[in-house]
């Protein structure tokens, strides 16, 4: 028989969905300021991998000689992406949903199980709440990385005034470098997060928009038992 | 005048039929913002770019946020005792970055040149280099921080803002809200609020390195307001005034923000 599961609450759908474009726009714009000093690659050993950024990418989306516009840009979304973060943040602890989310001791071992399953390695996956441990690690980090962009964004804007901050961060040449290492970590949990959403399929999806789930629940017995979840294999 | 009204007596709706009903609703409403964020950011997008005034090329939305968001920030953090951090001597560039001299390409022979001070009764100071080397020299080692995005610590050495004020008597105009600078041909001019100006940091600088500014930095006497990012260091200083509105800068006339403050 199904039925309808409650899963995502209606804040954390509104905050994950504005947070999308707001996300967006805030990457955008900081191409538009980086391009004016794109001084950053990955360069081991003398050989460089990646330089940030080819010209091709640059012309590809327009980013050259925009500067100005990208911190006009910038220094609005930067409003609406840290209220957003704090109104999620908030709701997790006051709604207790912070439960499901932060990794638990046990997390950082079953991650690897998870990691495993999820490459077909291994069969089996750990048992879980609403998110495994993986995601559980991974939903943090967001979030932390998160108020990372934030700190160092305000560290490289006004580092005078927020002297601490950049102090925090090292000092001013180091912040910039964290706050552009943070955006390429949000592009690579981009990446991975929409496969995992493909795979994991409609239904999953749908709740991040709906709220809910459609389980199949098994008719219960006239005699309440009490491991009702585990009644497939009664042959 | 309460009455209980009797309960009215609805069909349960089957399992499918709720699931059809919220996903329709969460879906619409979905859609409907959607449709709305995509029109409003193209609604911003193509907003007209400001009327050009004492800035200009900005889109007229975003440059009302900007200078809100500076206000906010100057006023939660603005402080002058907030001082820029400096380094050892031995820390700074042997060669200092250069972008660009628009309005002070060249050299121009100092002897050929006076500061011009304009005061508020309208007379006009002629100050000469050995004027300003004659005051209490002030040294400072700092990271000069680009627009751009890119940082060097430089040394530099002139005479504090403060202290050219206190020497002049320019007591009258320190109170205005403003100061404005300008290079001798008027190529390149920067606004200034007085705070930033009288920061204590702030210097009327003629040396870097030790010698005296060559003709990429702005010789012979260049602003160098460690608060501010580098495009309101204003190369080669021709004239100087203040005033209670803001005076014209050649960056925040290009999309930048006005007060560039740090």
């Amino acid at each position: 028989m199904k039925v309808i599961k409650e899963k995502h609450p209606l804040l954390m759908r509104w905050t994950h969905w504005v947070n999308f474009p707001i996300l967006t726009i805030m990457i955008w714009s900081g191409m538009l300021i980086y391009w004016a000093n794109d001084e950053y690659s990955i360069t081991l050993f003398g050989h460089t991998f990646v330089r940030f950024f080819p010209d091709w990418y640059y012309n590809l989306l327009h980013i050259p000689a925009r500067l100005a516009e990208g911190m006009a840009f910038h220094f609005l979304f930067m409003w609406f992406f840290t209220l957003n973060g704090i109104l999620y943040i908030l709701y997790t602890i006051i709604s207790g949903e912070w439960r499901q989310l932060l990794p638990q001791k046990k997390s950082f071992k079953e991650a690897w199980l998870v990691l495993l399953h999820d490459l077909h390695i291994r069969k089996t996956a750990p048992p879980q709440n609403k998110y495994n441990a993986a995601q559980r690690i991974a939903y943090t980090a967001i979030i932390v990385m998160g108020i990372g962009s934030v700190i160092t964004g305000l560290a490289i804007y006004k580092p005078v005034q927020f002297y601490y901050l950049t102090w925090i961060c090292g000092g001013y040449h180091l912040a910039r470098i964290f706050h552009f290492a943070l955006t390429i970590g949000y592009v690579l949990f981009f990446v991975i997060h929409i496969v995992q959403v493909i795979l994991a399929g409609w239904g999953n999806f749908r709740s991040v928009i709906s709220g809910f789930e459609v389980i199949n629940e098994q008719p219960k017995p006239v005699i309440e038992n009490t491991n009702e979840g585990e009644e497939a294999e009664k042959d | 005048m309460k009455e209980k009204k009797p309960k009215k007596i609805k069909k349960e709706l089957t399992i499918e039929q709720k699931i059809k009903r919220r996903n329709f609703i969460s879906f619409t409403v979905f859609g409907a913002f959607a449709a709305s964020a995509f029109g409003g950011w193209k609604w911003l997008y193509n907003s007209p770019e400001e009327v050009t005034g004492i800035t200009g090329g900005a889109r007229a939305p975003l440059r009302r946020a900007l200078n809100k968001t500076e206000l906010f920030f100057r006023r939660l953090a603005f402080n002058e005792s907030h001082l820029v951090k400096t380094y050892p001597r031995s820390m700074a560039a042997k060669v200092i970055r250069h972008n660009t001299d628009i309005g002070s390409e060249g050299k121009l022979p100092p002897e050929k040149w006076k500061l011009q001070v304009k005061k508020r009764s309208g007379e006009v100071l002629q100050i000469s280099l050995d004027e300003i080397m004659a005051l209490p020299k002030t040294e400072i080692t700092y990271d000069f921080k680009c627009v751009e995005g890119w940082d060097q610590i430089q040394h530099w050495a002139g005479v504090k803002f403060i202290d050219f004020i206190e020497h002049f008597k320019l007591h009258d105009e320190a109170k205005l809200d403003y100061v404005g600078m300008e290079t001798p041909d008027k190529q390149y001019y920067v606004g200034i609020d007085m705070p930033s100006a009288l920061h204590p940091q702030t210097l009327l600088a003629y040396q870097m390195n030790d010698v005296l500014l060559n003709g990429n930095h702005g010789q012979p006497l260049r602003l160098i307001i460690p608060v501010k990012y580098g495009i309101k260091n204003l190369k080669r200083i021709g004239t100087i005034t203040f005033s209670n509105t803001r005076p014209r800068d050649y960056w925040a006339e290009q999309g930048y923000d006005y007060y560039s403050g740090l």
